[in-house]
């Protein structure tokens, strides 16, 4: 039994012929928190989105190579997107809420998946929302539309959102930069407390938040991988001149 | 004065004028109504049905002719909704790009734009064939069809504004295409769904030209799908073309009653699609 939850191989994604990801090769640990760095623009959500096969949904993609999750390599044409969706989980940049009420939002996921039971349903709900704070603020007004909530209540509804389906990895897209920095916290915080029972594979271009969640990290540049590791290790001692670089702020 | 001043001034001029002539051309056609209609408009009109030569200035109403156009269009608004839905829902599984979706998607806009008399020459062809008769059946068909390629159209925009970002959270749920267009996109774009329908509503009882040949005229109401059936435009029609003065009256009565219709009708719906429209994403 390995430690890795996921194992990309010889990743490589063009868009319109031209080159996102080249050649990406790493281990993403089990519940760890991976973040993966860069500078805008050098591939990390086009890699995060591979992960879901959300990249997919792009017009004219093209990839090669590996990803492997539990033994499947998911690039597999003939895998079954939605049960690899309900495996990985996913929380976008800003909040989308689904058009519906609290409720329905939190039981979307789960009723798509089969789950039909109501007294099983409230209980997810009730469940979700408690692992990301959210219960004591809502559970009076559950039927109230999504939409009434602060952005960062919406964004940690959407984290219970994809809980609710049970999911064993997260993909975190730069999850809090449109929250304010308390609500960035909130979510912060409650990543670090799931990474006990799930793979969290975090995105985002600010050093100092990379700092404080990450257990490993992968550093992207230009569409490759400069250096992943420990996050001790990168963050201490980055072997790259390229990642001291970034490191340091020069570039970025 | 500053150029850019004089500009912005010039400009908002020109469209208050714009705005103006909208509405004041619309009131104008509500007041010339009512002010030569008012005084014709009695109980009798909308709880009768025309007695004998109710068209020769005598005695009745037009019941016939109100309950004729609401079955009509009620009809033909659910005969079209059923075809243009499904049909939307369809347009919505092609990405932007697609040649598939553009060319049917202009072949609906080239069918929104010919003119309904020729819907109902085509469908009277058919009933020739069928050796039909003109019937509510037949007119909902033909007012059905005619509005169809209006109405899938109209669906079609509003679902296509249905921000990819809610899609998106769909999909990453786990969710196919279909729930996704089903569960999301339809009910995110229900308040926009709702006013679609409204509009061609109004198109469809207000259209006479494609029932002339094919739903017929009646004096009683329709008891069924085979009778021929009555409606308010056609009433209007034969009322102006008498040459007595005090039946062309009652068509400008009629005309409130079409437009007092299209009212309930506007409000109703309006109301429905803001209780809804609470869940929407801004």
């Amino acid at each position: 039994m390995s430690d890795n939850e996921i194992s990309v191989k010889n990743l490589n994604v063009s868009i319109d012929n031209r080159e996102i990801l080249k050649r990406i090769s790493i281990e993403i640990p089990k519940n760890q928190i991976t973040v993966i760095i860069g500078p805008s623009g050098c591939g990390k959500s086009t890699l995060l989105r591979s992960m879901n096969r959300m990249i997919d949904l792009v017009e004219h993609v093209k990839t090669e190579g590996e990803i492997i999750i539990d033994g499947n390599n998911i690039l597999d044409p003939a895998t079954n997107l939605s049960a690899l969706r309900k495996n990985v989980g996913m929380i976008a940049q800003a909040p989308n809420p689904l058009p519906m009420s609290i409720y329905d939002n939190v039981v979307y996921g789960p009723k798509i998946h089969g789950m039909r039971d109501p007294a099983i349903l409230d209980e997810t709900v009730e469940l979700s929302l408690k692992r990301v704070g959210l219960w004591d603020e809502v559970h009076d007004r559950l039927k109230d539309p999504a939409s009434a909530l602060s952005l960062g209540q919406q964004q940690r509804l959407c984290l219970a959102r994809a809980l609710a389906v049970g999911p064993k990895i997260l993909l975190c897209d730069e999850t809090t930069s449109a929250l304010d920095p308390i609500s960035a916290k909130h979510i912060e915080n409650e990543l670090i407390a799931l990474k006990n029972d799930y793979t969290i594979i975090f995105v985002t271009h600010i050093l100092r938040q990379a700092k404080r969640l990450a257990d490993y990290v992968v550093f992207l540049y230009l569409g490759e991988v400069v250096e992943c590791g420990p996050a001790r290790e990168i963050f201490t001692n980055p072997k790259d001149p390229r990642t001291k670089a970034y490191l340091e702020g020069v570039f970025g | 004065m500053d150029r850019r001043l004089c500009e912005e001034h010039i400009f908002r001029g020109l469209m208050y004028f714009s705005v103006a002539i909208v509405l004041c051309s619309l009131l104008a056609v509500f007041a010339i109504v009512v002010i030569k209609g008012a005084s014709a408009l009695d109980i009798a009109m909308v709880t009768q049905t025309p007695q004998g030569g109710y068209y020769l200035g005598k005695e009745g109403g037009i019941l016939n002719a109100i309950i004729g156009s609401v079955y009509l269009s009620v009809g033909a608004i659910l005969l079209a909704t059923s075809i243009s839905l499904p049909a939307a829902w369809y347009l919505q599984q092609f990405g932007r790009a697609s040649r598939i979706a553009h060319a049917i998607r202009t072949l609906l806009d080239i069918a929104s734009g010919i003119p309904s008399l020729l819907y109902g020459a085509f469908i009277f062809l058919i009933m020739i064939m069928f050796q039909a008769r003109a019937s509510l059946l037949w007119g909902i068909i033909t007012v059905g069809i005619f509005i169809a390629p209006l109405l899938t159209r109209a669906f079609d925009e509003v679902m296509q504004m249905v921000p990819e970002k809610l899609k998106e959270a769909s999909y990453s749920l786990g969710a196919t295409r279909w729930e996704t267009v089903f569960r999301v996109m339809t009910r995110q774009a229900f308040p926009g769904l709702i006013t679609a329908v409204l509009v061609s509503f109004g198109r469809a009882i207000g259209d006479a030209a494609s029932v002339l040949f094919t739903a017929g005229y009646t004096d009683s109401i329709p008891t069924s799908l085979s009778d021929p059936v009555a409606t308010l435009p056609l009433a209007i029609f034969f009322q102006l073309a008498t040459p007595f003065p005090q039946v062309q009256e009652r068509a400008y009565a009629s005309g409130i009653i079409l437009l007092i219709i299209v009212l309930i009708i506007s409000i109703g719906s309006r109301y429905l699609s803001k209780r809804i429209a609470r869940y929407s994403i801004k």
